[in-house]
């Protein structure tokens, strides 16, 4: 049930012009939904809604001097629909009398109507208009928007002027005209506004990397590279640290679980337990070996405990663990020292009556120790006790794994804040320590506003 | 269901209304506007050529709208500052509504008639009609350039128009039409290309 009658609407075919000013052969791509065309050859704006394309505007510039990156008539597809490239311009502000530059490409779909592209210094976004009223709230500082439920702070305001033009564009364009743009940014979005006279209009970039515009509209060589960091470009740690910290609890839960179930099923059996006494007044050798004792179970630690009666003095134990079938050893040597006393600071003390420590990985099979008591000469007898305990956890481990969480989650939280601080060092609401010094810094990005013809008229 | 059908009476060429309640349509043959009295059809103008349009939608595109099938039966053209738009006249089976065609920018709007309306407008005013906030974005100084198929009003003889264009914070889209001494306002929201499920669309040399 086709309406079309004697008089089909027929299909829309390209346009093939001449320019008014030079002659020079014209293409019209977005059939008749541009405003303007600009004629390439002699840098005249026309009027494309006029069929006898009144020049509106000549410009002074060097074709070459700003050739886009992704010539128009380029055909690519974005968000699965495809768009070719119809227009071109550069665009300008200047801070402090240097100016910065971007680029804006306009595409279109026959069906979908036109979208955007910016690009400055590689940073790509891919822009379109917005459907919805944003709100404004200028009451904090850096002022906010809030769209569809998502919170935008203000990044930068500028003055940005149309400096080069190419193609087509679906409003009136002309080289030299200001609007006033605000971005406000939410990684990896930015929501700009563009006031020329009393009209706004509101648009939304995503930041896109430049490898993948080049890859979606099949382009050779390789995009620029990016310099520095972007207002809205996404941190590649992402810039919400609270689920790496959820994770962190997580694992902390886990961990805390896991002892917890270590040390209420260890054994913790005790294998040995011996008091001795250790006379200083006597020279020679003081070493002795205790009786032998079964290490059961499979492969796991043992607590050795030494306590002493030390009191300003030490006692220094040299100790052999002896597998008795073996002969494999394990030797180490601990210390009790147990100091205290008076000075202008109060009382103090220094040391203890009691030492630990756990001898890793023993296998099971019949053992006995070889110990070997040093001290001061002299100093009377040390009583001292050993005992031995099997299949203890250590918590010292738990501690061990817990570091091994908080430093990635820490180190990924330090590096995201640093990009934060980054990114925003280079807006109008720079914190104050950072050393963004706006009259000699190159980099300074600027504000990637977006001039966009206005939106419905029904 | 028959569609009411009658003779051009300006060639004699056979003319079938799509929709019961239009009031007025345009001959295919000779583009002469007709309007419908009690009984005939009676010539009330001449449609001169429309410029230029290259919207994908024409007369019998279907589409769904909130689950709900529509036909375009007819159209309005309006010219203003940036070119040409369309508003189509939307077919559904409870009444009609319009589908704003500008520069590919789609919305939907239904006439909301009995809510109260500012006698006229500046941007950025903001109001409340049935519990949405709209604030008025842009106003449209625009002409009418013609008319093609089947309207639901009589709409010939125009010259100037002015539309006021508002926006909610969520999608929402009203239209306030002041092209007559009483406005006339309509509510709806932008939609997406995709979201209309659109058929039987113009189709565009070197595009598929």
């Amino acid at each position: 049930m086709s309406a079309s009658g004697p008089n089909p609407p027929g299909t829309p075919q390209v346009k093939a012009l001449n320019c008014p000013g030079c002659g020079a052969a014209l293409t019209l791509r977005s059939f008749s939904q541009a405003v303007t065309v600009v004629c390439d050859h002699c840098h005249s704006i026309l009027d494309a809604q006029d069929p006898r394309l009144t020049i509106l505007q000549k410009f002074k510039a060097d074709v070459d001097e700003y050739p886009p990156l992704i010539p128009l008539g380029t055909r690519g597809t974005i968000r699965g629909a495809a768009y070719e490239v119809v227009g071109f311009q550069r665009r300008t502000i200047h801070v402090d009398g240097i100016p910065y530059s971007w680029h804006e490409y306009v595409l279109f779909n026959p069906y979908k109507g036109f979208r955007y592209l910016t690009e400055y210094n590689g940073h790509w976004n891919d822009t379109s208009i917005l459907r919805s009223l944003p709100t404004v709230n200028n009451d904090v500082s850096p002022a906010t928007v809030t769209y569809l439920g998502g919170n935008y702070k203000l990044f930068q305001t500028a003055k940005a002027g149309t400096s080069f033009v190419l193609g087509e564009f679906p409003w009136q364009v002309r080289v030299g005209e200001d609007s006033d743009v605000s971005d406000y940014v939410s990684p990896p979005r930015v929501i700009s506004s563009e006031r020329t006279g009393k009209e706004i209009t509101w648009s939304m970039g995503e930041y896109i990397a430049g490898r993948d515009i080049w890859k979606a509209f099949s382009l050779q060589g390789n995009p620029p590279e990016p310099v520095g960091v972007y207002e809205n470009q996404p941190s590649p740690l992402s810039a919400d640290t609270t689920a790496l910290w959820l994770a962190f609890v997580g694992f902390l839960v886990a961990l805390v679980v896991m002892f917890i179930a270590f040390e209420s099923s260890a054994r913790k059996e005790q294998v040995i337990q011996g008091f001795y006494s250790f006379n200083t007044n006597v020279r020679g050798e003081a070493s002795f070996v205790t009786d032998v004792f079964q290490l059961k179970g499979h492969t796991s630690d043992l607590e050795l405990t030494t306590t002493s009666d030390v009191s300003n003095n030490w006692i220094y134990l040299n100790y052999a663990l002896i597998n008795q079938d073996t002969g494999q050893a394990y030797d180490f040597g601990r210390e009790v020292s147990y100091y205290y006393g008076y000075d202008s600071d109060g009382s103090w003390t220094e040391g203890g009556p009691t030492d630990s420590v756990a001898i890793p990985s023993v296998p099971p099979g019949s053992y006995y120790l070889r110990v070997e008591p040093e001290s001061n000469f002299g100093h009377g007898t040390i009583s001292y006790s050993i005992s031995a305990k099997r299949d203890v956890p250590q918590a010292s481990f738990f501690g061990l794994a817990l570091l091994a969480l908080l430093v990635p989650a820490g180190l990924i939280t330090w590096r995201s804040m640093n990009f934060e601080h980054l990114r925003w060092a280079e807006s109008d609401y720079a914190p104050a320590d950072s050393n963004d010094d706006d009259t000699d810094n190159p980099d300074k990005p600027i504000s990637l506003g977006n001039i966009f013809g206005k939106g419905s008229d029904s | 269901m028959t569609q009411p059908t009658a003779n051009c009476p300006n060639c004699g060429a056979k003319i079938i209304f799509r929709w019961s309640s239009s009031v007025q349509t345009v001959c295919e043959y000779c583009k002469s506007i007709l309007v419908r009295t009690d009984i005939d059809l009676k010539k009330v103008g001449q449609v001169a050529d429309l410029p230029p349009n290259s919207s994908p939608i024409q007369m019998g595109t279907e589409g769904i709208y909130n689950r709900q099938a529509f036909v375009a039966v007819g159209r309005i053209v309006y010219e203003y500052d940036q070119g040409t738009w369309n508003e189509w006249h939307l077919v559904m089976n409870n009444g009609s509504a319009w589908l704003s065609d500008a520069q590919d920018e789609y919305v939907v709007t239904f006439a909301a008639p009995g809510r109260k309306l500012p006698a006229e407008c500046r941007v950025s005013q903001r109001y409340t009609w049935d519990n949405e906030t709209y604030t008025v974005t842009t106003i449209t100084k625009a002409h009418y350039r013609g008319v093609e198929g089947e309207l639901p009003f009589q709409y010939w003889d125009k010259q100037d128009v002015v539309f006021v264009d508002l926006m909610s914070t969520n999608g929402k889209f009203a239209t306030l039409d002041y092209s007559d001494e009483t406005p006339v306002l309509y509510l709806g929201q932008s939609v997406e290309f995709d979201d209309l499920k659109l058929k039987n669309l113009r189709s565009f040399e070197g595009w598929s």
